[in-house]
């Protein structure tokens, strides 16, 4: 059994990919999903109908919070068109959604049960569900489904004291709590201490594509199927099965195309598990597209919260230690994250910088709101903002120019890797590789920052309010534990590409198709990328946190080099050769000394690798290798941001005139998608930066539930922006040196721009949160 | 119910449809043609965007019964014979899409503005785009893609 079909080319660990641009690797090469979406044929959740199927309608809460002391379903029950209509009672035997795993205990009473039972604690929250033979009849069904709820006074600030959740649970299910170094002995001894209360607002990923999600029964094979998963499908199917009491081979889910993640999509909602109980239960397929007012309730927010945070630094501007004690507004219930954001700001807050002690308690607090979880760039986001309004505040203090005070605590490359007594995401934190003080340079070379400050001089002069600002951000990215990828060449030289991983619209099966093409040595259009679908691979740990390039990408090199060596192998025994002198040439076999003639095509060696083939007598045909890539460690991208605004002194608004983002990445697989995601990733922050805000009055009643509150950014705000995609700090931690690019765009703008927005009114500190509206810079004017 | 005739990409529809059925659902559910995305069913993302008698109008906010007997092309009308339109082909080069979503209704959106005034000024461009949503790109390929096709060097 040592033959090439069996043998594991995994005992011997995988080479780094060589440095630099390879074949397709660092090549801008155009997207593989591109074809059908630009001719209208994707398959989006919406797009997905099956014959005979009901559409389902959710009633929700009208109130923010209450006791909910009956539902009147009568009237629409007598509705002609309407199957069912269930309230809390119906589904009393589903357990409410779990959390993955965190280590923090004691938050199961807070899970969210699938329909409201007693209470309701948000507005926006399931009441009940009708089932209708089309989406129209649906809604006017759920018109006339009347539920009677006693008010209560509902918690809309996370700051005030905790009220009470239910008897023994208050609204504050814990407190993240990370320590090192001696903290009190810092702040004894410290040259100066800075102390700022700085607030982040809520707002939230909103993708343009709202949820959907369309469940059926085949009775015929007893199997279950979810259509429009994303993200994590192989975690949902397990906990889909394991709380509807079946096999988790019995459930199935598919991912078509998807409108956008950014966090809020692919997680487990009450929805997610109504269709597919109404599917068991009704006996057809049933089908819910959320729509847009339903949407800006009922899926994640994120972001809000409120940090009370102080520094002291020695006489030269270095930290010594810093106190962070932050409330995080996670609304009505603990969902799918646990208390991973709150985590992730805890464990991220540092940044780049050198930091001998530090103390944080992050209050984890339920209010009366939509839940939160995680948006793009979650925890670093928000605390890249309050701690580079930190380090303005330290260089406001000593008389410090901006830069120079962050130049004297950034890491240096010879301090790496940099570990601190730190985790999240049960992790350890050890900051991999990276160049800082050296992007840093680049990036202000790039843009100009020393001329730049004079331009500022002369147009203030001239009675312009314009300022430039500055934020140096760490991100994370390739969270494991592992992601396998199984690659199989069929007989005609085409290449099938099964991975656990998902795909929520930033290019997987291009960059996949990339890495595959390029240790095999084929044209990566063959490569068909298969992800999303639990009924093709066993595993999979989805699409998130940045992690896809890191770990599928690994996984799919590791997998394609076995397929490669097996191929040889093969090869080397039809061709009389040894393996050693051949290789793979645009889907060829070749000699290495003469690689410019073809002689047997990769289809042709999968042929002899056949079921039917003398050769695999005795062996596991195929020409395929599934292979496994495990990390124990994320890999920190690192980047900086600057800005330039203009304020116009009559209304307040703040106009971001250019920007740029640096973000070193290890290796670009490809610099177009990885500029896609920087320039994406970049007008996303803007919005959370100026104008992206779910607001509530003092009931408790959402204010910001179309696209006429709710402003997300369009064309007319973009400024032109710049981009460094630095390929300096490859990580140490992968064999391709590659850390994710999917939030650094995102993750600095909030401190850059209140940086700027402050130099601009020439008051440091001046912004202490986000959105900075034109109302509140119009204030800061006027005092 | 009212009978409608929808002349969609050339093909004449024959539907009968309630008063209240948006143009957008009777695109999708009742002609069959998915390319023409629901993103906000309130009128200001665009991403329904479709050209009645060649002019962009948001299908979310108008009734199927006021399309009747007119001239509708969505996304799916765009390629001829199997070749991509050129704002398809620009959208592609210039990877002025990430998930694809917003894409039917920027293209369509792209179509009536350049149709309309093929001299278009870059202001009136920016101007004109600035109708629609896109959560993904950042927006600078999409006017890239779109420049290219006016044969315009990128900005």
């Amino acid at each position: 059994m040592s033959a090439a079909g069996e043998k594991d080319y995994q005992a011997s660990p995988s080479p780094r990919l060589a440095p630099g641009a390879g074949r397709v690797v660092g090549q801008r090469v155009t997207r593989l999903e591109d074809a059908p979406l630009v001719r209208g044929d994707g398959m989006f959740a919406a797009d997905v109908s099956f014959p005979r199927q009901l559409a389902m309608r959710v009633v929700r809460s009208p109130i923010a919070h209450g006791r909910l002391l009956s539902i009147d379903t009568a009237a629409a029950r007598a509705l002609p068109g309407v199957h069912a209509v269930w309230t809390a009672a119906d589904v009393a035997d589903i357990p409410p959604i779990p959390f993955r795993a965190t280590k923090v205990r004691g938050l199961e009473p807070y899970c969210q049960p699938i329909l409201a039972a007693g209470r309701v604690r948000y507005a926006g929250e399931p009441l009940a569900v009708v089932f209708a033979d089309d989406a129209y009849l649906a809604e006017d069904a759920a018109d006339l489904v009347v539920p009677d709820i006693e008010e209560l006074p509902p918690v809309l600030d996370a700051t005030a004291e905790p009220a009470e959740f239910l008897p023994g649970h208050s609204t504050e299910p814990t407190v993240v709590r990370k320590e090192y170094g001696d903290v009190a002995a810092a702040f004894r001894d410290a040259h100066a201490i800075v102390e700022l209360a700085l607030s982040v607002g809520r707002h939230s990923g909103v993708p343009l594509e709202t949820r959907g999600a369309i469940a059926r029964y085949d009775a015929s094979r007893d199997l279950l199927e979810l259509h429009g998963a994303a993200k994590k499908q192989h975690w949902n199917r397990d906990e889909i099965a394991r709380l509807l009491g079946r096999p988790p081979a019995g459930v199935h889910l598919f991912e078509g195309h998807v409108g956008g993640g950014f966090g809020v999509r692919g997680e487990l909602y009450p929805e997610d598990l109504l269709v597919c109980l109404a599917a068991l239960r009704l006996r057809r397929p049933v089908k819910w597209i959320e729509d847009r007012r339903e949407h800006m309730v009922a899926t994640n927010h994120s972001r809000q919260q409120h940090h009370r945070i102080r520094a002291a630094v020695d006489g030269q501007g270095r930290l010594l230690a810093i106190d962070d004690v932050f409330f995080h507004d996670q609304g009505g219930y603990v969902r799918t994250h646990g208390a991973r954001v709150v985590d992730l700001a805890a464990g991220m807050l540092p940044g780049p910088y050198r930091l001998p002690a530090y103390r944080v308690a992050g209050h984890f607090r339920l209010t009366n709101k939509t839940p939160a979880a995680t948006y793009r760039a979650p925890g670093r986001f928000e605390t890249t903002f309050v701690r580079e309004r930190v380090m303005d505040a330290i260089a406001a203090r000593l008389g410090l120019d901006r830069v120079e005070v962050r130049r004297r605590n950034l890491v240096t490359p010879a301090e790496m890797p940099h570990a601190r007594p730190l985790d999240t995401l049960g992790t350890a934190v050890v900051l991999d590789s990276g160049d800082y003080p050296g992007l840093l340079d680049t990036a202000l070379d790039r843009f100009g920052w020393t001329a730049l400050q004079a331009d500022l001089a002369r147009r203030r002069g001239a009675g312009e309010c314009v300022g430039a600002g500055i934020g140096f951000f760490v991100e994370k990215s390739g969270l494991g534990p592992s992601d396998g990828v199984r690659i199989a060449v069929d007989k005609t030289g085409g290449v099938e590409l099964i991975s656990g991983a998902a795909s929520v619209g930033q290019g997987v099966e291009t960059v996949l198709a990339q890495i595959c093409a390029e240790a095999l040595g084929i044209d990566y259009r063959r490569v068909r990328v298969v992800r999303g679908r639990t009924d093709r691979i066993e595993f999979g740990n989805g699409a998130h946190a940045s992690r896809v390039t890191v770990m599928s990408g690994s996984a799919t090199y590791r997998a394609a080099l076995a397929v490669r060596a097996m191929a040889l192998e093969t090869a080397a025994g039809l061709l009389q050769a040894a393996a050693s002198e051949l290789s793979i040439v645009d889907g060829h076999v070749v000699r290495l000394a003469d690689p410019g003639a073809p002689l047997m095509p990769l289809g042709e060696v999968a042929r002899h690798m056949g079921p039917d083939s003398a050769l695999m007598v005795g062996r596991t045909p195929g020409l395929s290798a599934e292979r496994w890539f495990h990390s124990a460690h994320m890999t920190y991208p690192y980047g900086v941001h600057l800005a330039v605004v203009r304020i116009d002194r009559g209304t307040g608004e703040v106009r971001v005139e250019r920007y740029l983002v640096a973000n070193d990445i290890g290796r670009a697989i490809n610099p177009m998608l990885v500029e896609g995601q920087l320039a994406g990733g970049f007008v996303q922050g803007l919005g959370g930066a100026l104008f992206e805000e779910f607001r509530y009055d003092e009931t408790g009643q959402p204010l910001s539930t179309t696209f006429a509150d709710y402003l997300i950014p369009t064309l007319a705000e973009v400024p032109p922006l710049d981009l460094i995609v630095s390929e300096q700090a490859p990580s140490p931690l992968n064999p391709l040196g590659v850390k994710g690019a999917g939030e650094g765009g995102t993750n600095g703008v909030g401190a850059a721009i209140a940086s700027a927005v402050d130099d601009a009114l020439r008051r440091p500190g001046a912004v202490v949160s986000l959105p900075i509206l034109p109302r509140t810079v119009h204030a800061l004017l006027r005092t | 119910m009212h009978d409608v005739t929808l002349c969609l990409n050339g093909d004449v529809h024959r539907i009968r449809v309630e008063a209240r059925r948006t143009l957008l659902d009777a695109i999708r559910e009742d002609c069959g043609a998915t390319g023409t995305h629901a993103g906000c069913e309130h009128g200001v993302c665009g991403a329904c965007t479709v050209l009645l008698d060649g002019e962009p109008v948001r299908s979310c906010l108008m009734f199927a019964v006021q399309a009747d007997g007119r001239e509708l092309r969505t996304v799916e009308g765009l390629a001829k014979d199997g070749v991509l339109h050129k704002l398809q082909q620009s959208f592609i080069d210039h990877h002025a899409l990430q998930c694809g979503y917003c894409t039917p209704g920027f293209l369509m959106l792209a179509a009536g503005l350049i149709e309309a005034d093929p001299d278009l000024s870059d202001a009136a461009l920016i101007d004109g785009l600035s109708a629609n949503l896109c959560r993904c790109t950042g927006y600078a390929n999409i006017v890239a893609a779109v420049r290219a096709v006016l044969g315009r060097a990128p900005s």
